[in-house]
C-alpha cells in the first residue's frame, strides 16, 4: 500500500484533479493521519496555539477570581469584546453548516472535498463562541440557570428575552453540528480502523466507527440520517444568526433597533465563515499537498460566495445609514453619525474598507486564482467582520440615551488575552482534528471520481 | 482481517448507552430530591439553644399568646426575640430556682442578652418585612407551622424561593382574617378560596404580578 502510493498535488480547475483512483484518494487522505510524521509547520503552529491556549486559561482563571471587571467592561458599556467575539465566532461557524447542509441539499458536489474540515471548523468556532456569553455572566458557575429545569426557586428563564432564545439557538446548533459531523465521519473512521496497523489505533478507531462495515443496509441508513440531519441543519444556518441579531434588535438602543438586522447578520456570518474556510484551506492544501483534492475551483467558488455575501453586507451598511437618515429619528441619526465621526470612527472606516471596498477585488479572476492574495483577503474579511460587531455593539452602548453616563470603551490586556486565547483554543482543536481524523471526507470524494459514475451510466 | 471486537461488544455497548441514560436520569432525580430535602434546607431540625425553651409548653400547654413575647411582629420588619425581662415576668416567681433557667437569671443580672440561635433565617439578598405579612392576614402558623407542638423550635418550611412564591402567586389560598393571626390549628369557617378571595380584596393585597416581581423581594 505505502510503496506504490502516488500522491497527486497538481493544481486543477476541476473539483478533483484527473488521475485519481479510489485507492489513491483513500491513501492520500488517510496517510495524513496514519503516520508518525507531522510537518514542522503544523508542529510550530500547534506550539503557538498551545501558548495562546495557556494565556486563555490564565485570563479565564483571573476572570473567575476577580470578576468581569478585568475586562474593559464599565457602565454603560457592559457588552464589548465578549459579545463581539461571541458573534464573530458564531458567524464563522455558519459557513461550515452552509457547506455541509445547504450545499448537500442543492447537490453541489464541490462541497465534498471541503465539508469535513468546514464542519469541524463550525464545531470548534461554536465552542469558542460559547465561552463568551458564559464567561461574561459574572457568576459563570451558575450558567445552568439559563436552562429551564425544575429548580427550587420556582421560576423559569424569561422566554420573552432574546438572550434565552440565544441559549437554545446556540445549543441546538452545537448539537446538530456535532451529530452531523460525527455521522459523516463514521465510514471514514471505519476506513482508518481497517488501515491502521497498531492494535490501540484499531481499537480506538473501531470504537468510534461503531461497528461500521459498509454493508448496503448501513449505507441506506447513513443516507437517510445524513439527509435528515442536513434538513435539520439547513434552517439553522438562517435561524441561529437571526436569533443572535435579535439580541440587539429587540433592545431599544439606537443603532440596534432595526428590522433588517437578521438578513444582514446572516450574510455577514456566511461572509466571515467563508473567509475562515479559505484561511484554513489555503495553508492546509499546500502543507499536506492536497492541491489535487482542494483545487483552485474550490477556492474560486468559496471566493465567489464570500464576495456575494460581502456585497450584501456592504448593501446593509448603506441601508443602515439610509434608514437612520430616512427614519427622521434624531437618536438613530445621532447614533449613526457618532459611528462615522465619533470616538470609534477609525474602527468604522476600517470596517468599511474591509467589508465594502475589499471584497470588490474578488470580481477579478486574477485575484481569486492567486492563493496568497486570497489568503490575505480572507484575513482582511475576518478583521473587518470583527470590527463590524465591535462598532455595532460598543459604539451604540458607549453613547447611549443618557449622555451623563457616556464613556469611551477602553479594552484591557485581558480582553486581548481572552480573545487571542480563543483563537489559540480554535487552532489547538483544529490541528488536533487534522492530525487525528481524516480532514477530507474520503468516501464522499471518491464519489466525485469518474469511475464512480460508470454504473449509473450503464443502468440509465 | 481478524475481528477487533468480540461479539459481546454489541451487548456491552447497548448496555452502556442505556445504562448512561439511566444513571443520568437517576442522578438528576437524586439531585432534585436532595436539594429539596430537609437535610439541605434544615427544615424540621431542632436547633440547640442556650436554654431548652419549649413552645409546646408555653403556647400549647399554658396558652400564652404569640404576641405576649414577640411584640413587634405587627409593626416591625423584624419579628423580635423577647428580652430577658419578658421571661422574668413569670420566672421571677415560678421555677425561680430551676438550674435549667440559670442562663436566664444570669442574663437578667448581668444585663447581657441570651444568645439564642436563629431558627428561621432568610438569605441576606432577600428583602423581608415581617409586619406586612401579619397585617395582610398571613397567620403565624402558615409559615412557622404548629409552634404549639414544638418542644424545641424548628423551622417548619424549606424557606426556598418556590415556597415563598407558592403564596405570592396565590395568596387567597393562605390568608386568614386578622383576628385569627395567632390561632394555632386554624380552620376556615367555609371554603378557603371564597374567604381568601374576599380577604385579598378587603386587605388590598397586591396582584400576583406585583407580588412576584423580582424587586418585590430582591431590592
Amino acid at each position: 500500500m505505502a510503496d506504490d502510493r502516488q500522491v497527486i498535488d497538481a493544481p486543477s480547475k476541476k473539483i478533483i484533479a484527473p488521475g485519481y483512483t479510489f485507492g489513491t484518494v483513500t491513501d492520500q487522505i488517510a496517510s495524513v493521519v496514519l503516520t508518525r510524521k507531522t510537518p514542522y509547520v503544523v508542529m510550530g503552529t500547534f506550539a503557538v496555539a498551545m501558548g495562546l491556549l495557556l494565556i486563555f486559561l490564565l485570563a479565564v482563571g483571573l476572570l473567575l477570581t476577580k470578576g468581569v471587571g478585568v475586562w474593559g467592561l464599565r457602565g454603560p458599556t457592559m457588552w464589548a469584546w465578549d459579545i463581539t467575539n461571541f458573534v464573530w465566532w458564531v458567524g464563522i461557524g455558519h459557513a461550515g453548516t452552509l457547506i455541509s447542509a445547504i450545499l448537500l441539499l442543492l447537490n453541489q458536489q464541490w462541497r465534498n472535498s471541503i465539508n469535513r474540515f468546514a464542519e469541524a471548523m463550525t464545531i470548534f468556532a461554536v465552542a469558542c463562541a460559547g465561552m463568551f456569553p458564559i464567561l461574561h455572566l459574572g457568576r459563570p458557575w451558575l450558567m445552568y440557570w439559563l436552562f429551564p429545569y425544575p429548580n427550587t426557586m420556582g421560576i423559569e428563564p424569561n422566554f420573552r428575552s432574546p438572550l434565552v432564545w440565544d441559549v437554545f439557538a446556540v445549543s441546538t446548533y452545537a448539537t446538530v453540528s456535532v451529530l452531523f459531523w460525527y455521522v459523516g465521519l463514521m465510514p471514514d473512521l471505519a476506513t482508518l480502523r481497517d488501515r491502521s496497523e497498531h492494535r490501540a489505533l484499531k481499537v480506538t478507531y473501531g470504537f468510534l466507527a461503531m461497528g461500521w462495515r459498509g454493508s448496503a443496509k448501513h449505507w441506506a441508513v447513513y443516507e437517510t440520517a445524513s439527509l435528515l440531519l442536513a434538513g435539520l441543519a439547513t434552517p439553522l444556518v438562517l435561524s441561529v444568526h437571526t436569533v443572535v441579531s435579535l439580541d440587539f434588535t429587540v433592545g431599544i438602543v439606537p443603532g440596534w433597533h432595526s428590522t433588517f438586522f437578521p438578513p444582514y447578520f446572516v450574510a455577514g456570518a456566511i461572509y466571515s465563515g467563508f473567509a475562515m474556510v479559505l484561511a484554513l484551506a489555503i495553508p492546509l492544501r499546500s502543507v499536506y499537498g492536497l492541491k489535487g483534492l482542494i483545487t483552485e475551483r474550490h477556492l474560486d467558488n468559496a471566493a465567489k460566495v464570500m464576495m456575494a455575501t460581502g456585497l450584501i453586507v456592504g448593501y446593509s451598511y448603506i441601508m443602515e445609514a439610509f434608514s437612520a437618515w430616512y427614519s427622521g429619528n434624531v437618536y438613530e441619526q445621532a447614533a449613526m453619525w457618532n459611528r462615522m465621526t465619533g470616538p470609534y470612527k477609525y474602527q468604522y472606516w476600517v470596517l468599511v474598507a474591509c467589508n465594502v471596498i475589499a471584497p470588490n477585488a474578488l470580481w477579478f479572476k486574477k485575484v481569486r486564482s492567486n492563493t496568497v492574495v486570497l489568503f490575505i483577503w480572507s484575513l482582511i474579511v475576518l478583521v473587518g467582520m470583527w470590527l463590524e460587531r465591535f462598532v455595532i455593539i460598543v459604539a451604540s452602548l458607549a453613547q447611549d440615551n443618557l449622555p451623563s453616563s457616556w464613556r469611551v470603551f477602553e479594552s484591557t490586556r485581558w480582553d486581548w488575552a481572552t480573545y487571542l486565547g480563543t483563537i489559540g483554543l480554535f487552532l489547538f482543536l483544529f490541528l488536533l482534528f487534522i492530525r487525528l481524523l481524516p480532514m477530507i471526507s474520503i468516501f464522499e470524494v471518491r464519489t466525485l471520481l469518474p469511475q464512480a459514475k460508470i454504473k449509473e451510466d450503464s443502468r440509465g | 482481517m481478524s475481528q477487533i471486537f468480540r461479539r459481546s461488544a454489541n451487548t456491552f455497548t447497548r448496555a452502556t448507552i442505556f445504562g448512561t441514560l439511566f444513571i443520568l436520569g437517576f442522578a438528576g432525580w437524586a439531585i432534585d430530591r436532595l436539594s429539596r430535602s430537609d437535610y439541605a434546607t434544615r427544615a424540621t431540625q431542632a436547633r440547640q439553644q442556650p436554654v431548652p425553651f419549649s413552645h409546646a409548653h408555653h403556647v400549647g400547654g399554658l396558652g400564652v399568646d404569640c404576641q405576649y413575647c414577640h411584640t413587634t411582629v405587627e409593626t416591625s420588619a423584624f419579628a423580635n426575640i423577647p428580652p430577658t425581662k419578658t421571661c422574668m415576668n413569670c420566672h421571677s416567681q415560678i421555677w425561680s430556682t430551676s438550674p435549667t433557667l440559670e442562663p436566664v437569671r444570669a442574663s437578667f443580672r448581668t444585663n447581657q442578652s441570651i444568645r439564642w440561635t436563629r431558627v428561621n433565617d432568610l438569605p441576606d439578598f432577600v428583602y423581608f418585612n415581617h409586619s406586612i405579612h401579619v397585617n395582610k392576614g398571613v397567620g403565624c402558623e402558615t409559615c412557622h407551622g404548629r409552634v404549639d407542638r414544638m418542644p424545641l423550635t424548628y423551622q417548619m418550611n424549606s424557606l426556598q424561593m418556590e415556597w415563598c412564591l407558592e403564596c405570592h402567586r396565590n395568596p387567597e389560598k393562605f390568608v386568614r382574617p386578622r383576628e385569627f393571626i395567632t390561632t394555632m390549628g386554624y380552620q376556615p369557617s367555609g371554603d378557603q378560596e371564597v374567604i381568601g378571595r374576599k380577604l385579598v380584596a378587603e386587605y388590598k393585597i397586591q396582584n400576583a404580578r406585583t407580588l412576584t416581581s423580582c424587586s418585590t423581594c430582591h431590592r
